[in-house]
């Protein structure tokens, strides 16, 4: 039990933060400056309040995903020639045919990572963009593991990538057998690298300012 | 300043939950969470002991003993690693009499043709290139210190740079993409795994001890005095 509880009587003391303070703080080492440095004194980084165009580059790289996206899913991923016979598979096709060969844990990964990650992605960053302007639904501590679950699993899509990357590299037999990667390969991965800006660009302090705005 | 009076920012610790209740506002003293901007009173963290935010609960700081020395040793024999992984046999793989053998650097030298181009580029790039300067960024940047030395030129620049490409290097996702592609490719070939496969799990794993005893904020204090004296 701290005293400060005893004290307050049960009303939670409001936390100070650097910008209510009239400082500004370096989200790279935690510093905290006076108002109106420029670059922080410790790691260089560049320092702002609030990053006022956060939110801006959020939406400019979630629809540049987006749009690649689409691509990404209609077009082959892998092609795969064996004995003259061409064979074209786009993501969901590879997952369908691991699932024929009976390989259901690893098709299970492929389906996580290529189809289930990046589309909760998407949604995921949206909601909490949208959430700031708005009212969310979702509490602020909710939010802020939602963020920190995008920012950590989104690279994992990449998986895909890199199976098509080794495949056709590998399997290299002239005639008999090759791989190549297909138009899907490259705007999946764009899509990948796009939407994991988008996520890097969301500055977290807002969650967090929405919260300070309504018990003002 | 007059705020400072309302409001009690404090840094509180797992273990001994200890707010601090001075309300004077010296920058240096401070820390701030760089997930929700909630202020802190700095303070001495005990080793092995996680201080979090009051408010988001993000971890501030974590320090751990030795952790420097740690850190470099761990880097070095990362980056050791990394030159087992471009150079020894990494697949080798066999069907109907025919053979191939390929390293990284081949699968990264041979783009055949135009589509595979850039994408040997973003494996070289994700896999190798940029795991490679990330570690090296970290032992210019922390190396001095542990001999008590002063920190080198553009120290901060260097670990600043191993943060950004923290969520670029992605050699554990390869290794995943490795047992996909075999899992895909077992009805048409054999496939053995060659020593430099098991170099990658080798790095994977001592660059993942290593980032557990990163402590962001100790590292940049640390540096931020070795550059002052």
């Amino acid at each position: 039990m701290q005293v400060d509880d005893l004290e307050n009587a049960g009303n939670p003391t409001p936390l100070l933060t650097a910008r209510q303070a009239g400082l500004v703080a370096c989200t790279g080492c935690g510093r905290v400056h006076l108002q109106g440095v420029e670059r922080c004194e410790r790691c260089g980084a560049h320092l702002s309040s609030r990053d006022t165009t956060s939110l801006q580059r959020v939406w400019a790289w979630w629809i540049a995903g987006l749009i690649i996206y689409f691509p990404a899913n209609l077009y082959p991923m892998l092609i795969t020639n064996t004995l003259g016979t061409e064979y074209k598979n786009t993501i969901l096709g590879g997952v369908i045919e691991l699932i024929d060969h009976h390989s259901y844990f690893v098709a299970g990964v492929v389906f996580f990572a290529s189809i289930m990650i990046p589309v909760g992605k998407f949604i995921a960053i949206a909601y909490l963009a949208y959430s700031v302007r708005h009212r969310a639904t979702m509490s602020d501590h909710g939010r802020q593991v939602l963020y920190e679950v995008v920012e950590f699993i989104g690279r994992w899509s990449m998986i895909d990538v890199f199976v098509v990357a080794i495949l056709s590299s590998l399997v290299q037999f002239n005639f008999v057998a090759n791989i190549h990667p297909g138009i899907a390969a490259i705007s999946f991965a764009l899509s990948v690298v796009f939407t994991m800006l988008s996520a890097q660009s969301f500055d977290p302090r807002m969650i967090w300012d929405a919260e300070e705005a309504a018990t003002e | 300043m007059s705020a400072g009076n309302r409001f009690d920012p404090r840094i509180n610790c797992l273990h001994e939950r200890h707010p601090v209740t001075e309300t004077r506002l010296d920058p240096s003293e401070l820390v701030a969470c760089p997930n929700c901007d909630t202020l802190h009173h700095m303070q001495d963290v005990p080793e092995g002991a996680r201080a979090r935010c009051m408010r988001c609960n993000e971890i501030l700081m974590a320090p751990k003993g030795g952790a420097m020395t740690r850190i470099v040793v761990l880097a070095v024999t990362a980056l050791i690693l990394m030159i087992a992984v471009v150079f020894f046999p990494f697949l080798d793989l066999s069907a109907s009499g025919l053979e191939q053998h390929s390293s990284v650097l081949d699968a990264i030298m041979a783009f055949s043709d135009g589509m595979l181009l850039p994408l040997t580029f973003a494996v070289a790039a994700f896999v190798v290139v940029l795991p490679a300067v990330r570690l090296m960024a970290i032992i210019y940047a922390i190396g001095p210190l542990i001999f008590d030395r002063p920190a080198r030129p553009h120290a901060a620049r260097a670990f600043r740079l191993a943060q950004t490409l923290r969520p670029w290097s992605m050699a554990e996702i390869f290794i995943v993409g490795v047992a996909v592609a075999l899992v895909k490719i077992a009805g048409m070939a054999t496939v053995s795994v060659g020593p430099a496969f098991w170099a990658l799990v080798a790095l994977v794993l001592v660059t993942t001890i290593k980032d557990t005893f990163m402590c962001k904020l100790t590292i940049w204090k640390t540096l931020e005095t070795q550059r002052r004296s």
